[in-house]
């Protein structure tokens, strides 16, 4: 039976097509996106990377619910000049307990994966309130919002741990139990500066 | 077989519906685009509000045009061609309304929650789980009303169109249900199942082919059934038609990963992204050749019919974004453009130049049948048609511009191998295009509004006319 023919047969029966479709459809991801899921590899943290603490963690989210990879990627690609103008290039173990990766499709701003340490908190911080108090020529947005509104206003900081460690992130009960402390009168801009200082390359130890 | 058309009818008022819908959709979500694009000429206009921040403005404006604007004018299409196609009227035609009205429903509070900052930071996959849950039963019950009306055809081939549209349904249905697996820790708040590297994999697995099976093979599907509507000829090649279809469906799939070029996922899933990227150049062009021969020998009609002109222009448009996609997923070249506005402007080629203007070609058909009325003016129409052509070139060109500028200074060294270029410099030097790329969205923009108006003052005061199937036996589609 040759192809047209095969698929004169699926034509003429939907649930075939169906099927069909399904089936043919599905091979490129059995294929090429199913072994990349269980290679363990990928996701194995790096030498020197951590959870994110519950500051960081909540950093972390602000830069998610603010749309901040629409512009800014978190990837340095092994090329010369992107390792001259950001730092190390970035490792899979570097984003383990990075759900979801943020590595971004955009730079319409820099790159931001080495960032931490380039600027003081207190640059950080005005930048993000306001941008053109330090970088005139900036097209970034302001949030002057985040630094009316306290860092854990939903007290939801111990359940997001908690289902992190459900996913495998290794945090203890300790580390839960003062999650809350941490965070206590903190602004939701202070959570965003110091999960941007904390994207530096993993320090990584050296033989003397 | 016992002519079974007495008293029957075509269930037509909910593709009214969801035509409207979509054009609502279409000027909201375009809205959105245009404010942002302005956003980056003038950054203080979102006058400190959160909700008319970037970040949060933007991903409303890509949800707005893909699943408002796009899915409502598929849904529709699909549920008008369906019917003719198999020539029964809907299978569970309240589910059918009860898809359409929950998917307005569904966008419209998924919309509100995005601009109040409910993001799942996955691109094109934003919405978080309670809408993910949502959008899967919607999309189910989408499948039942589809595939339960071709189930009972009266024409027992299924016609292309329809190859297209079930790939639509079931595909989106694959890839939607994985990438959004999530543990969820508040309403608005969930965590992905995936980590990293592995979450990149599946994120652009989904993104890809929502791209590939959603923007691409979901209106193939409505341009396999209203182009030969309107040239009144029929599909220049069946055979052709088939092989594009299966290649197409099979090799797709696999072109994800050149998002990933050079990111810290294997070597040898970008490579085999890149090879199937450039594999997808075959059908995509088959399908091409098949729609441009199909109008060989209507030409004539271009001069006339403003519908017609906008779906011949967009398979121009179709044609020029399948070969770019390709050329961009070619390692040396998506170096430069990876991370850049090239991919932006690659993005529009495709959403303004193939999936608006077939819509917009399938809309200016479509109305007049629904109503059965003329066309309020032709005049407008083809006003429209230049508007959309020059806003789309603009925006491209723009785009092309700033990010193969943005992509050769990025990587620019001095003789002594330092940067040439601060990346301050190179942002502040995008001022021009950002400009053109803004009075293009406009430009777009005020063209659909012509279509709004257009489309609106035919339908005034007119119902949707009852159609019948054609009697039984009979085989025109």
């Amino acid at each position: 039976m040759n192809a047209v023919e095969l698929h004169r047969k699926l034509e003429r029966n939907s649930g075939l097509l169906i099927f069909g479709i399904l089936f043919v459809s599905a091979i490129g991801g059995l294929v090429q996106v199913l072994p990349s899921v269980l290679q363990d590899d990928l996701v194995t943290p790096g030498p020197g990377t951590q959870p994110y603490g519950p500051v960081e963690l909540t950093g972390r989210d602000l830069y998610i619910r603010e749309g901040c990879s629409t512009c800014h990627s978190q990837q340095v690609r092994p090329l010369l000049a992107e390792v001259r103008r950001y730092g190390p290039y970035s490792k899979a173990g570097e984003s383990a307990y990075d759900r979801p990766f943020l590595w971004g499709s955009k730079r319409t701003g820099p790159d931001l994966h080495r960032i931490g340490g380039k600027y003081t908190d207190v640059w950080q911080r005005m930048h993000l309130l306001d941008p053109r108090t330090v970088v005139p020529d900036s097209i970034m947005p302001g949030y002057p919002w985040l630094g009316e509104r306290a860092a854990d206003a939903d007290g939801s900081i111990q359940s997001k741990m908690r289902a992190l460690r459900r996913l495998g992130h290794p945090y203890t009960d300790a580390e839960i139990e003062a999650a809350p402390a941490a965070l206590a009168g903190l602004k939701e801009v202070d959570a965003l500066v110091a999960y941007l200082q904390a994207l530096r390359a993993p320090a990584v130890e050296t033989t003397p | 077989m016992a002519d079974g058309t007495i008293g029957e009818r075509y269930h037509d008022r909910v593709v009214s519906w969801l035509t409207a819908f979509a054009m609502a959709w279409s000027i909201l979500g375009m809205l959105a685009g245009v404010y942002v694009a302005a956003e980056l000429v003038w950054p203080t206009i979102d006058f400190g509000r959160e909700w008319l921040s970037y970040g949060r403005l933007r991903t409303l404006h890509t949800n707005g045009v893909i699943f408002g604007f796009g899915v409502s004018a598929l849904m529709g299409t699909a549920f008008y061609s369906v019917q003719r196609t198999c020539h029964v009227p809907l299978f569970a035609p309240r589910l059918a309304w009860f898809c359409a009205l929950a998917w307005q429903a569904g966008v419209l509070a998924g919309g509100v929650s995005l601009l109040a900052g409910w993001n799942g930071g996955k691109e094109y996959a934003e919405l978080e789980w309670p809408f993910d849950i949502a959008i899967a039963v919607v999309w189910v019950c989408f499948a039942i009303v589809f595939f339960g009306t071709i189930a009972k055809r009266r024409i027992k081939p299924i016609y292309v169109s329809n190859w297209f549209y079930g790939g639509l349904i079931i595909v989106i249905a694959m890839l939607h249900i994985v990438n959004s697996l999530a543990m969820p820790v508040t309403l608005s708040k969930s965590y992905s199942l995936f980590a990293g590297a592995q979450d990149a994999i599946v994120q652009w697995w989904y993104g890809h082919n929502a791209v590939g099976f959603l923007l691409t093979g979901g209106f193939l599907g409505m341009l396999y059934y209203f182009l030969p509507k309107h040239a009144g000829r029929p599909i220049w090649s069946y055979r052709l038609s088939i092989v594009a279809f299966w290649a197409f469906t099979y090799s797709y799939i696999w072109a994800g990963p050149h998002h990933l070029h050079y990111n810290a996922v294997p070597e040898w899933v970008q490579s085999l992204g890149m090879v199937m990227s450039l594999v997808l150049l075959a059908p995509s062009w088959a399908t091409m050749v098949n729609g441009v021969m199909t109008v060989a020998g209507a030409w004539e009609k271009l001069r006339t019919d403003p519908a017609l002109k906008f779906i011949v222009l967009s398979l121009a448009f179709y044609g020029l974004a399948t070969f770019e996609g390709p050329m961009m997923s070619i390692k040396s070249v998506n170096v430069v453009s990876h991370f850049t506005d090239w991919t932006i402007g690659h993005v529009h080629s495709g959403a303004l130049g193939w999936n608006a203007m077939i819509t917009f070609g399938a809309f200016y058909f479509l109305v007049p049948r629904l109503v059965g009325a003329d066309l309020y003016s032709v005049r407008l129409a083809n006003i429209h048609f230049w508007l959309a052509l020059a806003g789309t070139m603009l925006y491209v060109l723009a785009m092309w511009g700033a990010g193969v500028s943005q992509g050769l200074l990025w990587l620019s060294l001095d003789e002594i191998g330092e940067l040439s270029f601060s990346f301050k410099d190179i942002m502040a030097s995008m001022a021009p295009y950002y400009a053109l790329r803004f009075l293009a969205g406009l430009i777009f923009l005020g063209g659909a509004l012509l279509m709004a108006f257009n489309l609106t003052m035919t339908g005034k005061g007119r119902r949707t006319v009852a159609v019948s199937p054609p009697a039984a036996g009979s085989s025109q589609p």
